[in-house]
């Protein structure tokens, strides 16, 4: 298994077109539709405007100047620090999920421009094992931080991620710790810190460093919160309202400064930038 | 418990013996000392080689001393001090000053009630939003006045309901660690009991971290894990061995920095002892945070967290 055989894999427009079929249905409408069309349309359904999941190189594509995007993530691997298993060892979840994505784990880091303003933007993928954040997770965002300050220029980190990765145990729930600590030290260096949350931003993320940001900003239809439905349903079997950790939900009660629709998220992140072009 | 219950019986038996004893001058000594060496025994038996799921079990058992009964024992002059000053004060989570050995240091503690009255008003040990952001004052407090701060932890988690995400209890948590992991005093975490998650680990981003022997410590419950991973809530044993949340398996893997003993059967068995230990623990612990300058002891929180994790370099062309 060659993941880290050839640093290309991780530059963005490359073309999937060997994918099987041309076609694909829409499982919000039903509608049959062409698929370069709907790359076409940021992976929005042309017919009903849903969105369809974005993998993190769609999600960089998605918001970054073309060919702007240098890979800079760290080629560094989970190691199973508790020779975890479940119904099935942790090393083949790793295993299945890297073939899976082409990814070495949850998140890629790189630096980019957004309408010619340098970035350092940090991307997950809920594709592997949930974007659930284990010690390579947590390196990854400390190391993007990192970055931010030795270029000076502001950190982006687009969150999709069911919380802990819980393979990792303990050492998982400290990422929290860790990316909570050096996110101080982006605020000490007066860098501002945009987190983008997407479906979904939950659990140990969105209970750390997600909910860090100097401004956070919802994707529409993002789910946003601490404890799922099931969990809530669980302990206390509470009833819950129906727009339940919706972005309306998180909006309206104020955990988050702005939802901004897919299509948006470029134009919305580049004004945005614009006011801290004198800071970094 | 069946195994708490044999040793209930029989400790009440060894007390009605000794009254006996006393009241009616015939001597019982020999049948006393007798049935000491079988409790003692039995003791061992049960509890020297204690299964992580076992150790779940006394974690939450309900006769083990709560954080009140070392805010009492181990500190002095407890002054509680209440509220978030913006919404409410949290029953579940108290802060206030007292003395350790004299000297003024911040309280931060989960407290579980034990009647079910008690457990209304504490929420059964869960922290909601209010009580994190009361935790975040208190430690701001604490640095405004150089006091080291002393926090126990003891939680099932964070509570869960909808009033707590409509106060964004993940933002109350995520808050609460930034300012623990920038705050400007020494923090010192015991996990006395419960050590549930995120809602745990919000007042556990510490300089040094303590456990008893008998608590546990992990990123998710056995039965949650059981739940999720094993698609069974019957496995929650499997789980807790996998999740290697004991104070021994936390301390092996260089995760917590000392294990406090406790008396064979838990800290309920022998409160004075248990407590005695902790406050001898925490003076040490906070005898040495305090020889560091505070460059020195920032460095040092920083360089730890900074450094937690687990993973390996990858080749960049190799397999």
């Amino acid at each position: 298994m060659a993941i880290f055989r050839d640093r290309q894999y991780l530059r963005v427009n490359v073309d999937k077109s060997p994918d099987e079929s041309l076609w694909m249905k829409c499982k919000s409408c039903g509608e049959l539709i062409f698929k370069r069309r709907v790359r076409e349309n940021n992976n929005i359904c042309p017919n009903c405007s849903e969105y369809f999941f974005l993998t993190a190189e769609e999600r960089v594509e998605l918001l970054v100047d073309e060919d702007s995007y240098v890979d800079i993530t760290r080629p560094i691997a989970a190691n199973d620090p508790l020779m975890f298993v479940d119904r099935k060892p942790y090393s083949e979840r790793l295993e299945e999920a890297q073939e899976k994505t082409g990814l070495v784990d949850a998140i890629l880091v790189g630096q980019a421009t957004i309408h010619d303003l340098p970035v350092i933007l940090a991307v997950m993928d809920f594709r592997f094992i949930g974007g659930s954040m284990g010690s390579v997770v947590g390196e990854q965002i400390c190391h993007g931080i990192e970055a931010a300050i030795e270029a000076r220029c502001p950190f982006l980190l687009v969150s999709s991620s069911g919380g802990a990765r819980l393979q990792e145990g303990l050492f998982s729930l400290l990422q929290m710790a860790k990316t909570a600590t050096v996110r101080g030290r982006l605020a000490e260096s007066g860098l501002p810190f945009i987190s983008i949350m997407t479906y979904p931003t939950s659990g140990g993320v969105q209970a750390s460093i997600a909910s860090l940001g100097d401004i956070i900003i919802a994707e529409r239809g993002a789910m946003i919160g601490f404890a799922g439905r099931r969990v809530i349903q669980h302990t206390i079997a509470q009833e819950l309202p129906s727009d339940y950790q919706t972005d309306a939900f998180a909006f309206e009660h104020g955990a988050i400064d702005r939802v901004v629709k897919r299509e948006n998220m470029r134009d919305e992140l580049s004004s945005l930038l614009g006011f801290f072009a004198e800071v970094a | 418990m069946s195994n708490e219950r044999t040793l209930d019986l029989l400790e009440a038996k060894i007390e009605e013996l000794r009254q006996l004893n006393a009241a009616d001058g015939i001597d019982l000594s020999g049948e006393i000392t007798k049935l000491e060496k079988k409790l003692l025994d039995l003791r061992r038996e049960l509890y020297s080689n204690l299964s992580d799921w076992e150790r779940v079990g006394i974690a939450r058992n309900p006769k083990r001393p709560y954080s009140l009964n070392y805010i009492e024992t181990v500190f002095t002059d407890f002054y509680e001090l209440h509220g978030d000053r913006i919404l409410g004060d949290d029953r579940a989570l108290l802060t206030g000053m007292a003395r350790l050995e004299g000297s003024p240091v911040v309280v931060i503690a989960q407290q579980k009630g034990r009647s079910t009255e008690e457990n209304k008003e504490r929420f059964f040990g869960m922290t909601r939003p209010i009580g994190y952001r009361k935790a975040k004052r208190a430690f701001e407090f604490a640095e405004r006045f150089g006091f080291p701060v002393v926090t126990l932890v003891d939680t099932p988690g964070a509570y869960p309901g909808l009033e707590s995400e409509e106060s964004n209890i993940g933002g109350a948590i995520a808050a609460s660690l930034l300012t623990m992991s920038q705050l400007k005093v020494p923090i010192l975490s015991v996990v006395i009991g419960e050590g549930g998650s995120g809602g745990a680990l919000a007042i556990a981003l510490a300089d040094r971290i303590l456990m008893l022997e008998n608590a546990i410590y992990s990123v998710i419950s056995p039965e949650g894990a059981a739940a999720i991973l094993w698609k069974n809530k019957e496995q929650a044993k499997e789980a807790a061995v996998a999740l290697n949340l004991t104070a021994d398996h936390l301390h092996e893997l260089g995760l917590i920095d000392e294990v406090v003993p406790e008396p064979l059967g838990g800290a309920q068995r022998d409160f004075d002892r248990t407590a005695a230990d902790l406050r001898v623990a925490l003076v040490k612990h906070l005898g040495e945070l305090r020889e560091l300058e505070l460059q020195e002891l920032l460095d040092a929180r920083y360089a730890r967290y900074r450094a937690v994790g687990k993973f390996q370099e990858q080749e960049s062309d190799a397999a």
